[in-house]
């Protein structure tokens, strides 16, 4: 009996076997873990257990992570229409600041168009949202988001900090699908690069408040430098210096201080956190 | 620390260093598994035509992982200590304030995953920057950009090899940190630099790269020869 071409005939009929039983990589490193334990007489038994159990399961690893790509393409069509509209304002200064946020514009859009056939080849259904599905004034908030320049980067600036914060949260959520981890790993480094310009834009147009914050483009302890309380949900957490149980201050004997070592992390954030940090901005 | 299994398991190819699958329902339907499995996973991991054979042997499954993430570190570490120390020529008072930013972060990572695997860490390694030019600002960014550049591939094409979510996390908090010293370094070689067409394809992806490719990259700067051979490959 060889489980590989059991496993192999049943994808000719149900190319998500492998998905419903976890990966290939991690059926296999399963069965090898419990191994030793088993006559090789009771197997069919074990088997026709497993496979009852991944297909009646209403959770089961492909609905999981349809339902994360899905959570990721929601905040992509928010950042989208952000930078779309952003753009559109015609309130940044020509030249750089334009250009960068043309740039991150068409980065969240062609996030939106990947995701979208992504979802579709899982064989979920995308969300979807249009413009009028969005109010980036945040019920009020941020009133002055498209006609005020500091607004607009300080809004930008949590975006992007928070979808860091999201993708980073929902890897783990992704650990069966070797393709659908690669590519959200993929997009989790863009935002970052995409936060660490806008902050950047924030401290050389000297957009900093409150007076004596500094932004820099990495997030040192859980400061947002943006003056309303209202972002600090995106920043919260964001001071831990201790990773996997290791104090990184001063660790090792070198001069680490605290500051650095929040930098040299960034922290998730679960979905529910992720959900109340972005739902204002949901019309 | 990181956790370590109580189970040894000798000879499987799941090394019985990472944590239970916590996180999979699979593992709690398999109240058993088959011997003919090992073998055939074992087969399946043979990969004869991983470089570097001899060097130091980063070791099996997430543990590899780990030290593959703790080489790299080292070889960044070791990098912005010296640039620290010998500042290129009219170094701004920003660029020095941040590349020692840049440089502590870089040993905050190298001593955690040194303290985090404890006995089970690689040596330290060698390197050889015989090729940089220090005093050389265009040398020495881009000599930084090209090593954040590569420390984000690898963090993006290592996760899938990881099977622990615990140490998927401790990657992403990682990885978007160079990601961020990554934007941070194009911009000061060319302003909007910080993510083009160079790092990020049509789909808006950032690149990813396997140990292999990155270690053929990374080699040029070590002096210390590094096997991955034995690291998982999917």
């Amino acid at each position: 009996m060889n489980l590989q071409n059991i496993l192999s005939e049943i994808e000719q009929t149900d190319p998500a076997v492998y998905d419903r039983l976890d990966t290939r990589r991690n059926t296999m490193k399963s069965f090898a873990k419990t191994s030793g334990k088993i006559a090789l007489a009771a197997l069919p038994l074990a088997l026709g257990s497993m496979f009852q159990k991944a297909y009646a399961s209403p959770t089961a690893p492909t609905d999981i992570i349809i339902d994360t790509l899905n959570f990721a393409l929601t905040l992509e069509y928010l950042e989208s229409n952000f930078y779309i509209r952003a753009v559109a304002a015609g309130i940044a200064p020509s030249g750089d600041a334009m250009s960068a946020l043309t740039i991150i514009r068409d980065h969240e859009n062609e996030h939106v168009i990947f995701l979208k056939s992504a979802i579709s080849a899982a064989g979920g259904t995308p969300v979807s949202f249009t413009a009028s599905s969005f109010d980036f004034t945040a019920k009020g908030t941020f009133p002055n988001v498209f006609s005020d320049w500091g607004t607009m980067l300080a809004v930008a600036q949590t975006f992007e900090d928070t979808g860091v914060r999201a993708y980073k949260g929902q890897a783990p959520n992704l650990i069966s699908n070797n393709d659908y981890l690669t590519a959200a790993l993929q997009i989790h480094s863009v935002e970052a690069r995409h936060a660490a310009h806008i902050r950047e834009m924030r401290k050389a147009a000297n957009l900093l408040v409150p007076a004596g914050v500094d932004v820099k483009p990495w997030i040192t302890l859980n400061q947002s430098g943006i003056a309303t309380s209202a972002v600090q949900a995106s920043y919260n957490g964001e001071e831990n210096v201790t990773q996997a149980g290791v104090t990184i201050t001063n660790i090792g004997g070198q001069k680490i201080s605290a500051s650095a070592a929040s930098e040299a992390f960034d922290e998730p954030l679960t979905k529910d956190q992720i959900v109340a940090i972005v739902t204002p901005f949901f019309a | 620390m990181l956790n370590e299994s109580k189970e040894e398991q000798p000879g499987l190819v799941y090394d019985g260093l990472a944590k239970p699958f916590s996180r999979r329902k699979f593992f709690g339907i398999m109240g058993a598994g088959a011997a003919l499995m090992v073998t055939a996973a074992a087969c399946k991991k043979s990969n004869p035509g991983n470089p570097g054979k001899g060097g130091v042997d980063l070791g099996t499954g997430d543990i590899g992982v780990l030290n593959y993430a703790y080489a790299l570190e080292q070889l960044e570490a070791a990098f912005y200590i010296k640039v620290v120390a010998s500042p290129f020529k009219n170094m701004s008072d920003m660029e020095k304030s941040y590349l020692a930013d840049i440089r502590d972060h870089e040993i905050a990572h190298r001593e955690f995953f040194k303290a985090a695997l404890s006995t089970k860490a690689i040596q330290s390694l060698q390197v050889d920057f015989s090729s940089i030019d220090f005093s050389d600002r265009t040398s020495v960014l881009g000599t930084a950009k090209a090593f954040e550049d590569l420390g984000v591939s690898a963090y993006n094409g290592a996760g899938k090899l990881i099977t622990n979510p615990d140490y998927l996390t401790l990657a992403g908090k990682i990885v978007s940190v160079e990601a961020r010293h990554a934007a941070w370094i194009r911009d000061m070689i060319m302003v909007n630099s910080f993510a083009d067409s160079t790092a990020v394809d049509m789909n808006g992806l950032d690149m990813q790269r396997s140990p292999n490719q990155v270690l053929s990259i990374a080699g040029v700067y070590l002096k210390t020869k590094v096997d991955a051979s034995n690291l998982p490959t999917d």
